[in-house]
């Protein structure tokens, strides 16, 4: 089966001289779930935005291949990847407090994309919104369709947010955080809504978050990233079994694992922060808050393939 | 929604009322007005009669009750000059003195917005800087100096528009743009900002997301956001630029208010030039209200109050 | 250089050399800018047909040296912009300064004022004040600074807002300060910063109103060599001989230009938002 995103070798840089994204690789297959885990500042965002060729401006990227089916999304100009966002492949955003229009409907806001991709009318456009958020469990859509996001609560746009996303039957959503902002209980709401969409409608779903708890509940493939790069990629099951980056063991650490932590048991949490990387920088970006660091960790950091689908990069794991 | 409006009302009443004060206290300034009004050459006698006959002998504030309440109910005194009731002098030239306001300000607009979108499109470029030194010749430009120029070149030189007068359309277009001129910089900034502000938030990059094309993402879902304070800014410009049209229907004599205005100040006429005053301030306090009913409408955050 | 730092030096340079030609007057100037001379008449700048090098930018209808008057005009314009600034600052800064500080109904009032002051048409306003007291000067800076102090108000009130609750303010006033002595010795000079940058944009208005009011006669009463007046003086040449308004037009243009652009370059320099 060929992947719906396939992406390698991805690096971003800003005009100060930020090394966003480092040598990312990646595939997410047809019907799957991958999840993008790591801290604040990792390049999560970043590598979700070059997809979409959604970059702030200055920002420089360059991929060894950036396909989305057959599309060759780093030799097509922006005005032709407009014609596949929001149609073929969709995004949804980490604030749904700001990410609607406040001067629009909601109605008004998703029919439009309709418009755009498929020329229809807006009274179509309409029925297909009302149909959507009846299916992303909004009740009376007819009357949500005439309101204004400020009516809404933040759950509730988010659920617009994924409603908008489906307006044209995508292949590829994109979820960067989608759960951050809300109430625990309408994140776990909102996350089995996403689950249930992807089963019924197939969608090949790249999922960006900072919580292995929900790595745990809705991924198939995992890519763990720091600093820019992916320190380790898994399936699943293997990466929550066999953890080899001493990232990644961090990350579990901080997170109650259902059926893994013992109830009582107490949380770790890593030290330190996220370092800012610049051009040119070599070794592992991790070494100052990991346990294992040696000095091997200052220079070039091999790559390990543990098994066919899990890979890691690390001195240590290859030893 | 309605209260906020019933409390803009309230306030645009009780600024009415200051600026009835002030323009009454105006024309007291001078201490006698009796003598002001008499001129140069006239005798004691004639300044007592003209004290009698206009009440200047009365006490300061029965002055102003009369005059205030006649205002409030429309009746603005007589011009000493015309001999005629003010309210007409003004409202035969009030027509000239509104479209001039009303050219100048769209004129201003189909500048400045245009301009103000592409300088926050390309925000920290050549093309910003450039559109920004329009701002600031604009700011610098003295508007009675700019309509001189405008006459002997477009006027004199090349004869295209007529020097003065407003006989014809066209010559509402030479100070149509001296008037755009002024009120041109504040609204380049305000679109500019508004616009980079709009274009650098969350529901943009939805609406890119969502494979809007520019001209959507540009017009209709950051510009429509931007224009809720350019459309204030735009009601106080029109009213500023009505006060100032003064200068500019002097240097092109169009005998609009602002004329009438400075040729009864340089005849002490003063019943006159309370009336204009009066007048340009209501038509300034009404703007105001316009605009913040405008950003009601603009603003569902607002209209669902 | 950034084109920031190109553009502030810009106005630097311009209001700087302003000022020494209005200080230096007396040296500078050719010729008495009062001093008419009827067979002198109209003559026009030295590189125009009929120039003559003894006044580089000709004479006047009365004869009088136009480049003599040019350079006592700086004088006008700067000393009627600066006064009117110091006037309106003052008015300005204490109102808002006392509306912030103060709040609750004090506050209301001085926020009613400031609504109120844009509703009077200024033009209009000091054209009746000066026609009334009848035109020097003082009148002019008066009645420009009586009508001027809004946006001082604004920013003044804004500033002194943010600071009034901030620790050494807090802890002046625990120390058992005077309101006056806060007021004067905590506040105002944290919000000086800001107030200059709007005198410097005032300054640009002032200098411009003043040309303007000069303009209608009922400005700076001639003979005074005000730029605004010789603008009106030349407008009856203008169609034969453009010069007359083109040069002290141009001086206007370039002051208020190059103090726009010295005002803009200190707001950046000092992160302080000052603009309408
Ligand atoms: N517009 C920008 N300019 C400069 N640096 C940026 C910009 N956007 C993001 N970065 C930097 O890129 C890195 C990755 O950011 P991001 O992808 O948003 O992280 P996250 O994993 O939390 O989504 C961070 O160090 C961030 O500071
Ligand atoms: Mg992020």
């Amino acid at each position: 089966m060929r992947p719906v995103l396939e992406i390698t070798n991805l690096n971003v840089g800003f005009p100060d001289g930020t090394a966003a994204v480092r040598g990312v690789s990646l595939q997410v297959m047809p019907g799957e779930t991958h999840c993008v885990v790591g801290e604040s500042g990792c390049g999560k965002s970043v590598t979700a935005l070059s997809v979409m060729n959604l970059l702030p401006r200055g920002a420089r990227r360059s991929a060894d291949v950036m396909r989305f089916h057959d599309h060759d999304l780093t030799r097509m100009a922006d005005r032709h990847i407009a014609r596949l966002r929001g149609d073929k492949m969709a995004m949804i955003f980490q604030e749904p407090m700001t990410s609607l229009n406040p001067a629009y409907t909601i109605g008004s806001q998703m029919a439009e994309v309709l418009e755009r991709h498929r020329h229809v009318s807006r009274a179509k456009g309409l029925d297909r919104a009302a149909e959507l958020l009846g299916k992303v469990g909004i009740t009376a859509p007819g009357m949500r369709l005439g309101q204004y996001p400020h009516q809404l609560s933040g759950g509730l746009r988010q659920r617009v947010m994924i409603a908008m996303a489906l307006m044209c039957d995508p292949e590829l959503l994109i979820a960067d955080e989608p759960t951050t902002a809300l109430d625990v209980t309408v994140q776990a709401q909102i996350l089995r809504l996403l689950k249930s969409l992807q089963q019924q409608l197939g969608l090949a779903l790249l999922l960006i978050t900072h919580d292995l708890g929900v790595v745990a509940r809705m991924a198939q493939r995992v890519s763990v990233m720091y600093a820019g790069q992916v320190v380790e990629s898994a399936d699943a099951k293997a990466l929550f079994a066999a953890p080899a980056h001493p990232y990644t063991r961090g990350l579990l650490d901080c997170v109650p694992i259902p059926g893994k932590t013992a109830p009582g048991e107490p949380l770790g949490s890593i030290p330190g922060v996220v370092p800012r990387i610049g051009e040119g920088y070599v070794g592992c970006a991790f070494r100052d808050r990991c346990a294992y660091a040696a000095p091997a960790c200052k220079g070039e950091i091999p790559r390990n393939r543990l098994s066919p689908d899990h890979e890691t990069i690390c001195t240590r794991s290859g030893a | 929604m309605r209260k906020f409006l019933l409390r803009r009302a309230i306030l645009a009443v009780m600024v009415m009322l200051t600026v009835l004060v002030v323009a009454f206290a105006l024309t007291r300034l001078s201490g006698d007005l009796a003598v002001s009004i008499a001129g140069p050459n006239a005798t004691a006698e004639d300044v007592v009669t003209i004290r009698k006959n206009y009440g200047l002998d009365r006490p300061l504030p029965a002055q102003f009750v009369d005059w205030a309440v006649a205002a409030a109910s429309g009746d603005l005194g007589r011009s000493y000059l015309y001999r005629a009731p003010v309210w007409g002098l003004i409202k035969e030239r009030l027509p000239i003195t509104v479209c001039l306001g009303l050219i100048g300000l769209g004129f201003a607009l189909a500048t400045a917005i245009p301009l103000g979108i592409l300088a926050a499109m390309r925000e920290g470029t050549l093309l910003d800087r450039a559109i920004g030194s329009v701002t600031l010749i604009g700011q610098a430009m003295p508007s009675f100096w700019l309509g001189l120029l405008l006459i002997i070149t477009f006027g004199l030189k090349l004869q295209w528009l007529p020097i003065s007068g407003v006989d014809t359309w066209d010559g509402y277009v030479m100070p149509g743009i001296v008037l755009a001129f002024s009120a041109i910089p504040a609204l380049l900034r305000l679109t500019r900002s508004g616009m980079i502000e709009a274009l650098s938030s969350d529901y943009i990059r939805t609406a890119r997301a969502k494979g809007l094309s520019t001209s959507s993402i540009v017009l209709k879902h950051a510009l429509r956001n931007a224009a809720m304070p350019v459309v204030s800014v735009a009601a106080v410009q029109l009213g500023f630029m009505l006060g100032g049209s003064i200068v500019i229907e002097t240097v092109f004599a169009l005998h609009g208010v602002g004329y009438l205005a400075w040729e009864s100040i340089s005849k002490n006429d003063f019943p006159v030039v309370q009336a204009v005053v009066l007048v340009l301030a209501t038509i300034y306090v009404g703007l105001t209200l316009l605009a913040d009913m405008m950003n009601a409408v603009l603003d569902p955050r607002l209209r669902g109050g | 250089m950034n084109p920031r730092s190109i553009s502030t030096s810009l106005g630097l340079l311009i209001v700087g050399g302003v000022l020494a030609i209005a200080l230096g007057a007396d040296l500078l100037a050719p010729h008495d800018p009062f001093a008419q001379d009827l067979s002198q008449r109209m003559i026009p700048p030295r590189w125009m047909d009929g120039g003559t090098p003894d006044h580089l930018f000709g004479t006047d209808q009365l004869g009088r040296d136009y480049l003599s008057r040019l350079i006592f005009g700086a004088r006008i314009s700067l000393l009627i912009g600066t006064l009117t600034v110091v006037t309106s600052g003052l008015i300005g800064t204490t109102l808002g300064v006392v509306g912030g500080y103060f709040g609750g109904r004090t506050d209301d009032a001085v926020m009613f004022a400031i609504t109120c002051r844009p509703a009077i048409p200024l033009i209009l306003v000091a054209l009746t004040v000066v026609a009334l007291i009848g035109s020097s000067l003082t009148v002019v800076v008066l009645t420009l600074g009586l009508l001027l102090w809004e946006r001082f108000a604004v920013v003044a009130r804004t500033t002194t807002m943010q600071i009034r609750n901030l620790d050494y303010v807090a802890a002046a006033r625990a120390a058992g300060a005077s309101t006056a002595h806060i007021l004067i010795r905590e506040i105002l000079p944290n919000i000086l910063t800001h107030l200059i940058v709007v005198a410097t944009l005032e300054m640009a208005l002032a200098i411009l109103l003043e040309a303007a009011l000069s303009f209608l006669g009922l400005g700076v009463p001639p003979p005074l060599p005000s730029w605004g007046l010789m603008i009106a003086e030349g407008k009856d040449y203008m169609f034969f001989s453009p010069w007359v308004i083109m040069v002290p037009g141009i001086a206007l243009f370039i002051l208020v230009f190059g103090i726009n652009l010295l005002g803009d370059g200190m707001r950046d320099l000092l992160g302080v938002s000052a603009r309408r």
